[in-house]
């Protein structure tokens, strides 16, 4: 990727974070101010936009019926896209999802999966025959860094926000019937993502920040403390007791951002 | 489809193939086996079979790629159609694209970018059979097949996963323990930089057990790390050997 911005504001950056400064006034491990607003796409089953200082996220939720896999033949499936809209940074270009949204969509699949959040089981209309499937579209809007935890966290919001048909079984045929449920959440995962900018970590970045870190690293976590996913990314590395005092930062900050939420 | 075991583990703490939590499958490297490359590897780990090779520093293509103070590495991974038990589809998958630029962040570290501005490297990955743990053995091979077309590097990478199965934290999941087990933790190494250049996790951890996993998968890279050191020298043995039969001859 090509940096956008000078040679000497990187250099800046970099040194200021050296003595434990950021240019928005921020702590190393300060996060940055999170709105977040649900159901704002009626069409949508479900939906929520996320800012992140200047950073923006809308996802919104969709449900269909199909198949099961093989598998799995009593869970619901889960579906993550998402796209770099054009209209989000001057870096992103129309056309099929790259390796950038592909990356960002599995981080957020990942975090919700394997976590446990959707109470798939509870999404089983007939076993291995018919489920429903939920689409979890992300769509980002500006594009000022950390796209990560925002989509993550636009995603839950999105998810808590759905609602599904109600439905019954005549003759073998699905019916829908009048009035809406919940869509069964288990789990709240939060991911929260630190970038290593020479020997420091630092929580949340700006877009230029990310364009100086040597390499990020995203958890997600839950409200039991246990981490559910974990994506190093960027073409740096880190050393294993920055990965350890990393995962403590991050559930520190997701049980924080939990707490505000009351999630 | 559904035949799951009950146990990963026996009563005798012994895994499905026989294995001891800490133990690794079996692993063979080997250097320098396609001629048309200018580096390339083979590697096996368990029934892993996996080909790595390296083209360039070349020409960058599409030109407006080329950067002006370094090189481009460009990574593809991919899964032969016959490499699991379902037919895999030729094209990229959407795992395939990510796990692509994962093993390509996990090499860059390696790279002495700065070397061959204006060029690019491409380093091919081709799983020809898949059983757990595929990102991590594409990883040695890719590091080693990067080594073999003499590139200069840091060190090199080397990659191992470790998980928890039934409760236990244990070395190197195979297919089965990746599916049924609880948490994979596949992770990449510069062993004499104790630099991690790939961590990715997926399951269920707690903080103390995600620790242990690291610090188990670590000693594993570090292993394959000697036999990784062993298959470069071989294959310079066995070109002095070759020399000196034809100097007899």
């Amino acid at each position: 990727m090509v940096a956008v911005i000078t040679r000497v504001k990187q250099k800046q950056i970099a040194q200021m974070i050296a003595k434990e400064k950021r240019l928005d006034g921020r702590e190393l491990t300060d996060y940055r101010e999170t709105k977040i607003e649900q159901g704002i796409i009626e069409r949508a089953e479900g939906s929520a936009r996320v800012r992140l200082g200047k950073t923006e996220v809308v996802v919104g939720t969709k449900i269909e019926m199909g198949e099961p896999f093989p598998d799995t033949p009593n869970e619901g499936v889960l579906t993550v896209n998402a796209e770099l809209v054009p209209i989000a940074s001057p870096r992103f270009e129309p056309g099929p999802p790259d390796e950038n949204s592909i990356e960002l969509a599995r981080i957020v699949d990942r975090g919700i999966r394997e976590s446990k959040a959707i109470d798939t089981e509870k999404l089983c209309i007939e076993p291995g025959k018919k489920v429903f499937v939920i689409f979890v579209d992300v769509y980002v809007l500006n594009h000022d860094g950390n796209l990560i935890d925002a989509a993550a966290l636009a995603a839950m919001a999105a998810l808590l926000n759905t609602k599904m048909s109600k439905y019954e079984i005549e003759d073998g045929e699905v019916k829908i019937k009048p009035g809406y449920e919940q869509l069964p959440i288990k789990k709240h995962p939060i991911t929260v993502t630190l970038a290593k900018i020479g020997e420091k970590l630092v929580v949340d970045p700006v877009l230029e920040e990310e364009q100086v870190m040597d390499a990020r690293i995203s958890f997600a976590t839950d409200e039991d403390d246990n981490i559910c996913a974990i994506q190093k990314g960027g073409s740096g590395y880190f050393e294993p007791k920055e990965v350890f005092e990393a995962a403590k930062i991050a559930k520190q900050k997701a049980n924080e951002i939990r707490k505000k939420l009351n999630w | 489809m559904n035949d799951k075991p009950e146990k990963l583990i026996d009563k005798k703490g012994l895994r499905l193939d026989g294995r001891k939590p800490d133990e690794l499958r079996p692993v063979k490297l080997e250097v320098g086996i396609i001629s048309s490359a200018d580096g390339s590897a083979y590697v096996e780990h368990g029934k892993n079979k996996i080909l790595a090779a390296v083209y360039g520093p070349r020409e960058v293509h599409p030109k407006h790629l080329a950067l002006q103070d370094r090189t481009v590495l460009k990574c593809r991974y991919h899964m032969a159609p016959f490499s699991v038990q379902e037919r895999k589809s030729p094209a990229p998958s959407r795992r395939e694209i990510e796990l692509s630029k994962v093993i390509r962040d996990s090499l860059e570290p390696a790279i002495f970018m700065e070397y061959y501005p204006r060029t690019m490297i491409d380093v091919f990955i081709e799983v020809l059979q898949a059983d757990g743990g595929t990102r991590c053995a594409s990883i040695t091979a890719a590091a080693l097949a990067l080594a073999d077309s003499g590139i200069p590097m840091r060190d090199l990478v080397v990659a191992c996963a470790a998980g928890k199965v039934d409760d236990t934290i244990v070395l190197d999941l195979m297919d089965t323990e990746d599916k049924v087990g609880s948490a994979d933790v596949p992770v990449a190494l510069m062993p004499n930089l104790n630099a991690i250049t790939l961590l990715q996790m997926d399951g269920i951890l707690s903080l103390d057990e995600f620790e242990s996993a690291v610090n188990l998968a670590l000693e594993g890279c570090k292993q394959i790390y000697t036999m990784q050191k062993e298959a470069l020298k071989t294959k310079y043995v066995n070109i002095k050997e070759e020399n000196k039969e034809e100097a007899e001859e």
